[in-house]
């Protein structure tokens, strides 16, 4: 069994830099890589930003060069799917049938769209996702010069979305159900920054706007909301979203709190099943609470983390969470996480679209979210890092 | 094909051919160069790609923008004259033979 590889399912950039880590560790047993997709494994956040606008290509996406797999003794399964995992006889199912033993096994199956569960005119021509490299290249195909689309949802996604499809001048409405753009993650001021933002670039924003149905023949003509307006459309985004793939730990009775639960080493309620990346919920001494975070920085360090603890690294993870999103020509950085704070500090002018938001509860410094302005961002890292 | 040689900090070297139109960092990453992080991928956005160019051709180089400036003065290891966010420096003819050496840590 101690010679059995170790398995790593999910092929996305945790999982990768979890295969990384464990050779340039030393690790030199059998390493086993599975995922769905068919690429090997590429970086996302170019997807609602770059490689929309065509300005990168599929080959720059992924995050490793042809021959990483060789270089690195990688036995890659790709578009292959875990049906399910048997802890006790640790041996992992693929679909048709062949089942794999393991040593050790990370979960890193990342998040899917979350998908809205009732809602009328789900199946038409003209619905999309962004997730893939396969829900974006759908979206390239199907855009015509002339195409109008709904962005429903007003996060990050969405907005990045917007400012990539405004470069093209299509005429893009965002459908936003809560009061703000970014309500979950930002504070008023800056929600209003990047509304005013994407109005000035000719985006049209609804906000307490819920949406009620998809309509056309077969394919998208309209979407109609809960109070009763219609929008003419040919295209609906939905960016509502995303949740933890954690039906594989489900299904063998590990515990899951909004992802699958882990303790500070990665390690999840199966003393040889790991978990790390978006889909992992795990225990954060800094936040006195589990945290999932869906983010690159995340999915890179939690990767290499859990690499080292099954290779026995008792260190603990506990990262300064941070984040960017490139909206035109406006660049975000977030480092910390907002949520409970009850008071913000500006600092610099957003008149001149340079300034940060500084989020406390009391005393204590929980976020900063900057605008343009990287010093800001950079210098909180570092405070945060601090902060017992 | 223009050719870069990246010098690992422990002195070894090695030379790839380069694209012309992909980003320094680019042309590392698609060769399997270790010593670059990368984590946002270009946005400039983590100063994880770092690296020092070589000081008597930095005038071939894209010019640096603010942004880029503030980043590299929180980069992982010490700011030197010819050091630059690899992301933001585009393979052009102008750095043909040229050496690119990676910090420490990123
Ligand atoms: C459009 C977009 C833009 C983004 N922009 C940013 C940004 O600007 N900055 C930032 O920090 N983050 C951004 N993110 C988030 C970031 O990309 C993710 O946090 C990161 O990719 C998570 O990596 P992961 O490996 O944990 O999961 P994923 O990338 O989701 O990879 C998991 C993989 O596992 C596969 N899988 C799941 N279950 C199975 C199974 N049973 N069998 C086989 N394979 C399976 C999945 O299909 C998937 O390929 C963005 C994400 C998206 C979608
Ligand atoms: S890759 Fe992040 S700053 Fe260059």
């Amino acid at each position: 069994m101690a010679n059995d590889p170790i398995i790593i399912i999910g092929a996305g950039q945790c999982g990768q830099k979890a295969t990384e880590t464990l050779r340039q560790q030393g690790y030199e047993g059998g390493l086993v890589l599975i995922g769905d997709e068919p690429h090997a494994p590429y970086q996302r956040p170019p997807l609602s930003k770059a490689f929309l606008k065509g300005e990168m290509s599929l080959e720059r996406l992924m995050l490793k060069g042809p021959d990483y797999f060789d270089q690195f003794n990688i036995d890659a399964r790709l578009s292959r799917w875990v049906e399910s995992i048997d802890p006790a006889g640790r041996r992992v199912l693929l679909h048709g049938g062949e089942s794999v033993a393991y040593s050790k096994l990370l979960l890193a199956t990342g998040t899917r769209s979350r998908k809205i569960p009732v809602l009328p005119g789900l199946d038409l021509e003209g619905v999309h996702y962004m997730r893939t490299i396969a829900d974006v290249q759908a979206i390239m195909q199907a855009l015509k010069p002339e195409t109008r689309i709904a962005i429903i949802g007003g996060g990050y996604i969405g907005l990045e979305v917007a400012s990539a499809l405004r470069s093209f001048k299509h005429d893009v409405t965002v459908i936003e159900g809560m009061e703000r753009v970014l309500q979950r993650v930002v504070c008023p001021q800056l929600s209003d920054y990047f509304h005013r933002l994407h109005s000035s670039r000719g985006v049209a924003i609804h906000v307490n706007a819920v949406l009620e149905a998809i309509e056309g023949a077969g394919r998208v003509e309209r979407i109609r909301l809960r109070d009763g307006q219609e929008i003419d459309t040919d295209m609906v985004l939905m960016a509502v979203g995303a949740e933890p793939v954690c039906e594989l730990a489900e299904q063998a009775g590990l515990t899951i709190e909004n992802g699958v639960s882990t303790d500070e080493t990665c390690r999840t309620s199966d003393p040889n099943i790991y978990a790390a990346g978006d889909c992992s919920s795990f225990f954060s001494k800094r936040y006195q609470r589990h945290i999932r975070l869906e983010s690159v920085q995340n999915a890179i360090d939690q990767g290499k983390h859990a690499a080292g603890a099954m290779l026995g690294s008792a260190e603990v993870y506990d990262p300064v969470p941070w984040f960017w999103s490139d909206q035109y020509e406006i660049k975000l950085q977030i480092a910390g996480l907002s949520q409970g704070y009850d008071r913000t500090e500006v600092e610099g002018d957003e008149t001149e679209d340079a300034f940060a938001v500084r989020y406390f509860a009391g005393d204590r410094l929980l976020c900063v979210d900057a605008v343009n302005m990287p010093r800001a961002h950079m210098m909180a890292r570092r405070e945060l890092a601090n902060l017992d | 094909m223009v050719r870069i040689t990246f010098i690992q900090p422990d002195g070894s070297r090695r030379e790839i051919e380069a694209e012309p139109g992909d980003s320094v960092m680019q042309a590392a990453l698609a060769h399997n160069v270790e010593g670059i992080t990368a984590e946002c991928n270009g946005s400039a956005a983590c100063a994880t790609c770092h690296a020092y160019f070589q000081e008597d051709r930095l005038g071939g180089l894209d010019a640096m923008a603010e942004h880029e400036n503030d980043m590299l003065d929180f980069a992982a290891c010490e700011r030197r004259s010819g050091s630059r966010l690899s992301c933001q420096v585009k393979v052009t003819d102008a750095l043909d033979g040229m050496t690119v050496t990676l910090p420490e840590m990123q």
